[in-house]
């Protein structure tokens, strides 16, 4: 198949995902508006536990009382619906992206169009994967309505056909620097997703405003803040990776390995917000709501980074392809 | 934990009632202001301050980054650019202000640290703390009572606390056992903890982050950097005088240039030529160069963009290329008064490049050329010439003639790429009395000077070729920077150290752990297991059960859960 070929059926499958993914979207919608009608979640027992020694048999055997449990809530249909057709439209999302990187011969991040595309794949695959960990559904309607939007700008106002790298970006560190800094990306989304549900929750949990009842489907502001400080702090690591490895690169190509090029000050002034996230997490009078908002500065920064920075600011990393 | 009093960890202060002000000697003051700046709040205000503070310098041109841009800006904003300049903002990162909000936050960031360190130190030497009498108050907890008879006359609370002891050491927990008598009977207890490594990872974070700012600011002041444009066949000697640039830093010594030899050989570029969207894009850079060290032996190298060649630390970085044709000029009587290359600075994607030749001497008089050269030259239909391809396929000369005053005669320094017109008349070009338009030459072609001063020739440097392929007429240059930081390995190695410590000392859980044996009356016993964390823990309920399941199987007890 010729390259032309293989990009095309990259862009058709990245239009099915942003279909599929759509209705996801729509159903993570639904869901939210369903969760309004559900009664709320009684709330956790945390008993002290102490259990009694009996014997059976021979055997010595410690019983333990079971511990009151939250009661699982029941996710209802629409969810379920919703997080298929994520799963869905993240296959054909992947798809495209992989189609588009064998059309290219290389990795698919070397302008802003494949850097959307890739993006993108990575932070719905990275909320699909945290799911096993937490069920942080209550995030799809933002996930993939975030992602429609990144995948909407990224084919209609950044494509470019495929065309060789340019020298300065024929290294291996273009696949390890960008595709951490990604990563980061990710998780720093999630992580802002979080803190912008805490704040919500808050601000019900202090009575300033009583609708929004499908919040009490949702963890309490202090769950939320301990999810999103556990997501944010792997994003910043990777961060911290992606300047080191930026900057390395930056010695191989341009000879010195830090020149406050425009994009390297965005990359510090990113890292020093979520470094000033984790210090906040640490100063009394700052954890909760304080905290919140510098992740949701510090993702707005990224995102600052990637779309203004990149089109309008003058500076070496001039890699748009527009 | 010596933090900070606003530290989340510290004890909240006590509330108090009104204000009570104690009257602070000059001592007094000190204390106080040093304990502002070290706290977290401090800490955490300077963070987002350099955040803002950092944002002008990617808004602004920077001298460091950008020089040609803050000329520009001058140009451009005549009023606003000097009142920006008193503010430092074309030097952001080396301006008063910034290096005062980095100042100030490594001052506190040591004086937060160094108390630290040393509490840490004792912590390391010294065995867990004393086991709390009421583990029940603790967050993770559970206990169990066995009966006297259950468990048999080998279980003992010595024995359960020895095992336990085991488990614990196991787990790397560092343990030491108390005895001592409760309410409800004698106790024997393990204290442990574990998980050091969680603050050592966060000192050894925060000390790092001090070495890079140390190497940066020294190799800022030891290393240097210098730029030279070769044209092919050229040589350069890595001596301060030879480079075009030169930026040293405040303790160079010329001593650290390495005597050595450099001469460009080739250079090759590879366009795209296949790919219809991307034709002419270029896709290689390789510049073959020949070094020759002090005693004159040679060696073969190549230099690529991403791949510099590295010299014994003056390494040599290939930043940029263009064409260079080669002029010369004659005198009326056909004598040579100036023959030589003319690097050509790139205008646009097709390397259509504009060139400066200045002949000084020689001539009637002084003569200055403004010149555009158009590797692949096309014609549109008024007349204007225009470069569609970056290779040689159809490389034109266009130059346009001044006489009069160069302007270099005072000493005055000038740049090479600028040509002074002010007191220069045009023989050819716009603005020429007679009209005559610009001069237009391919190479090997030659064209007499306006006004009987001389002639120009546009050398074929590859004369013997097939007339029809000029792809070797014009020789290219290529553009290095040479350059020294011999502290750059330890801005690496601290950065390492940097993501070392933020790895443990954000995984890695602190967290102390006791199992209790309590013997109550009638020969039975109570276990109890509790943990407390200290820092982020967020697998602490799960450790304490873990511990508390293997320490029951071991004693030969069935956790039902």
């Amino acid at each position: 198949m010729t390259p032309a070929a293989l990009a095309s059926f990259s862009l058709t499958a990245i239009y099915s995902a942003m279909g599929v993914y759509l209705f996801a979207f729509i159903a993570f919608t639904l869901d939210l508006a369903k969760r309004s009608t559900e009664s709320p979640v009684a709330a956790a027992s945390t008993a002290v536990r102490v259990g009694q020694m009996t014997r059976v048999g021979g055997t010595a055997v410690l019983d333990r009382e079971p511990v009151v449990s939250a009661p699982q809530r029941r996710s209802n249909r629409f969810e379920r619906v919703a997080f298929a057709l994520t799963i869905l439209g993240w296959v054909l999302h992947v798809t495209g992206t992989i189609l588009r990187g064998i059309a290219a011969h290389r990795v698919p991040w070397a302008n802003m169009f494949e850097f959307s595309l890739t993006a993108s794949a990575i932070i719905v695959g990275v909320f699909i994967a945290v799911q096993a960990w937490q069920n942080l559904r209550f995030l799809g309607a933002y996930i993939t309505g975030f992602s429609l939007i990144v995948l909407g700008f990224g084919t209609v106002g950044f494509y470019v056909s495929v065309v060789p790298l340019p020298p300065a970006l024929q290294s291996y560190w273009l696949v390890i620097h960008v595709f951490v800094a990604t990563l980061g990306t990710a998780f720093f989304a999630i992580g802002a997703g979080l803190s912008l549900v805490q704040l919500i929750q808050a601000r019900r949990e202090a009575k300033s405003f009583a609708g929004l009842k499908f919040l009490d489907t949702m963890p309490d502001a202090e769950k939320l803040e301990t999810l999103a400080y556990r997501v944010i702090v792997v994003g910043f690591i990777f961060w911290t990776f992606t300047l080191m490895a930026g900057a390395i690169w930056a010695e191989h190509a341009w000879g010195r390995y830090w020149g406050w090029d425009t994009k390297e000050v965005w990359t510090f002034i990113i890292w020093t917000i979520f470094a000033g996230y984790l210090h906040a997490r640490a100063t009394r009078g700052w954890r909760g709501s304080r905290s919140a908002y510098l992740a949701i500065v510090g993702f707005s920064a990224v995102m600052f980074n990637f779309t203004i920075v990149n089109l309008f600011f003058k500076g070496l990393h001039a890699y748009s392809g527009l | 934990m010596s933090r900070p009093s606003d530290h989340i960890d510290s004890p909240a202060p006590a509330p108090r009632e009104g204000i009570t002000q104690p009257k602070l000697g000059p001592v007094g003051y000190v204390r106080f202001f040093w304990r502002q700046l070290t706290s977290m709040r401090t800490a955490l205000f300077l963070l987002l301050l350099l955040a803002i503070a950092a944002v002008p310098g990617s808004v602004f041109p920077q001298r460091s980054s950008d020089p040609n841009g803050v000329t520009q800006y001058f140009t451009n904003n005549p009023s606003a650019a000097p009142v920006l300049d008193k503010l430092q903002l074309f030097d952001v990162y080396t301006s008063a202000w910034f290096s005062a909000i980095y100042l100030l936050l490594f001052i506190s960031l040591i004086g937060c640290v160094i108390p630290r360190t040393i509490h840490h130190a004792r912590a390391l030497a010294s065995p867990p703390p004393k086991t709390p009498a009421r583990l029940e108050r603790l967050g993770a907890f559970s206990a169990f009572e066995i009966e006297a008879d259950a468990a048999g006359p080998t279980l003992t609370a010595a024995s359960a606390v020895d095992s336990g002891r085991a488990i614990l050491r196991k787990a790397g927990y560092r343990v030491t056992l108390f005895d001592g008598r409760g309410p409800d009977g004698p106790e024997l207890s393990a204290s442990a903890e574990r998980g050091y490594l969680r603050e050592t990872g966060n000192l050894v974070f925060h000390l790092s982050l001090i070495g890079i700012l140390l190497a940066v600011g020294i190799g800022g002041g030891v290393g240097y950097t210098g730029n030279k444009v070769l044209v092919t066949g050229q040589a350069f000697a890595n001596v301060r005088l030879t480079f075009d640039s030169f930026t040293k830093g405040r303790f160079f010594s010329d001593s650290d240039l390495q005597p050595y030899r450099l001469r460009l050989d080739r250079f090759a570029v590879k366009y795209e030529e296949k790919n219809r969207n991307a034709l002419g894009q270029p896709i290689d850079y390789t510049a073959d160069v020949t070094t020759f060290d002090a005693s004159g032996t040679a060696t073969q190298a190549v230099v690529k963009v991403n791949d510099p060649l590295r010299l014994g630390g003056n390494d040599i970085y290939l930043l940029g290329n263009g064409y260079a044709p080669w002029i010369t000029v004659k005198n009326p009587a056909g004598k040579t008064v100036y023959s030589e290359p003319v690097p050509f600075l790139a205008q646009d994607a097709n390397l259509t490049s504009l060139g400066i030749i200045k002949v000084p001497d020689g001539l009637a008089s002084q003569v200055g050329m403004r010149a555009f050269f158009y590797p692949t030259a096309a014609e549109s239909s008024n007349g204007v010439l225009g470069s569609v391809y970056p290779d040689l396929r159809n490389p034109v000369l266009s130059l346009v003639v001044f006489t009069g005053d160069l302007g270099i005669n005072k000493g005055v320094p000038k740049s090479v790429y600028v040509l002074d017109t002010d007191k220069m008349t045009p023989l050819a070009g716009p603005g020429a009395a007679d009209g005559t338009s610009a001069l237009r030459l391919k190479p090997g072609e030659s064209a007499k000077i306006p006004g009987g001063i001389g002639s120009i020739t546009f050398e074929n440097r590859a004369p013997a070729s097939d007339s029809s392929n000029l792809s070797q007429s014009v020789q290219r240059f290529a553009s290095f920077d040479v350059h020294r930081d011999p502290t750059q390995g330890w801005v690496l190695f601290f950065a390492i150290c940097v993501l070392a410590g933020l790895l443990t000392s954000l995984f890695i859980p602190r967290r102390r752990l006791w199992i209790k044996v309590v013997e109550l009356s009638g020969g039975r016993l109570r276990i109890e297991y509790a943990g407390l964390a200290r820092g982020e823990d967020p697998t602490l309920d799960a450790a304490v059960s873990a511990i508390a399941q293997r320490h029951s199987q071991q004693l030969g007890l069935r956790l039902n859960p």
